[in-house]
């Protein structure tokens, strides 16, 4: 999960295809990257401009079954975001950890 | 080698959706298989059967309805992008009472679950765009 929660479709297109992927019971992880991590912010509110709260889908994400959320710990650090304030409890990864996370993987789908 | 591909470019900006048919094409010269193309987000207007390109730009739904029609591929597009887009064919065409179909029809509007049924049997997943 790689884009901000609002500048573009394909966040919410992220978060669609992880609901689905839940719901189609496949065995799959998610690692938010780069600006991406910004989807995760507990304190959100996109009323003002007519969008669906990402924060707030993502909060629905332990219902779909996803085995664990991972975070890029730089991007958090980058943003100033600590891990008290994500909406889903996830797991910092530095960059290593993230080279041997997306080479464990079968299939990546990334955007 | 079974490849699955997911198009998230828009047909009309940057290269993604014009280098995603040149794979298919070379994949399958090559010997391996393309069962299955997915659409999503922007990529979903490859699938317009209204789009008017200028005579002197390629036309960039001719080789994904040739990798259809020669190879049996199939084009899904994802409808919750598709009817976001204005993507509809015959059956959502009239399921919201829309004037005609926009959808060619050598594309399919379906559900995700096309998408993970196709990377499940796939060896490879290639993404363009995003």
């Amino acid at each position: 999960m790689r884009h901000s929660p609002y500048g573009g479709a394909l966040a919410r297109a992220a978060i669609d295809m992880a609901m689905a992927m839940g719901a189609f019971e496949q065995d799959f992880e998610l690692l938010f990257m780069g600006t991406g991590v910004l989807q995760l912010l507990d304190d959100q509110d996109s009323h003002q401009i007519g969008l669906r709260n990402a924060g707030r889908l993502l909060s629905s994400l332990p219902l779909y079954d996803v085995e664990r959320v991972f975070v890029d710990a730089d991007a958090l650090q980058h943003h100033g975001i600590g891990l008290s304030d994500l909406v889903v409890p996830a797991e910092p990864l530095d960059a290593a950890a993230i080279r041997d996370l997306l080479g464990s993987a079968d299939h990546l789908v990334s955007y | 080698m079974i490849y699955t591909l997911l198009v998230l470019s828009s047909p009309t900006s940057g290269h993604g959706g014009r280098h995603a048919a040149a794979f298919a094409q070379a994949a399958i010269a090559r010997g391996h298989q393309i069962e299955r193309v997915f659409f999503l987000d922007q990529g979903t207007e490859t699938g317009s059967q209204m789009a008017v390109m200028p005579q002197d730009e390629p036309n960039r739904l001719q080789p994904w309805l040739e990798l259809a029609e020669q190879h049996g591929v199939e084009l899904v597009l994802c409808i919750a992008s598709a009817l976001k887009h204005g993507m509809l064919d015959a059956g959502e065409a009239a399921r919201y009472d829309r004037p005609c179909a926009t959808v060619h029809p050598a594309f399919v509007v379906s559900g995700l679950g096309q998408f993970i049924d196709a990377t499940d049997r796939a060896d490879r997943l290639v993404t363009f765009g995003g």
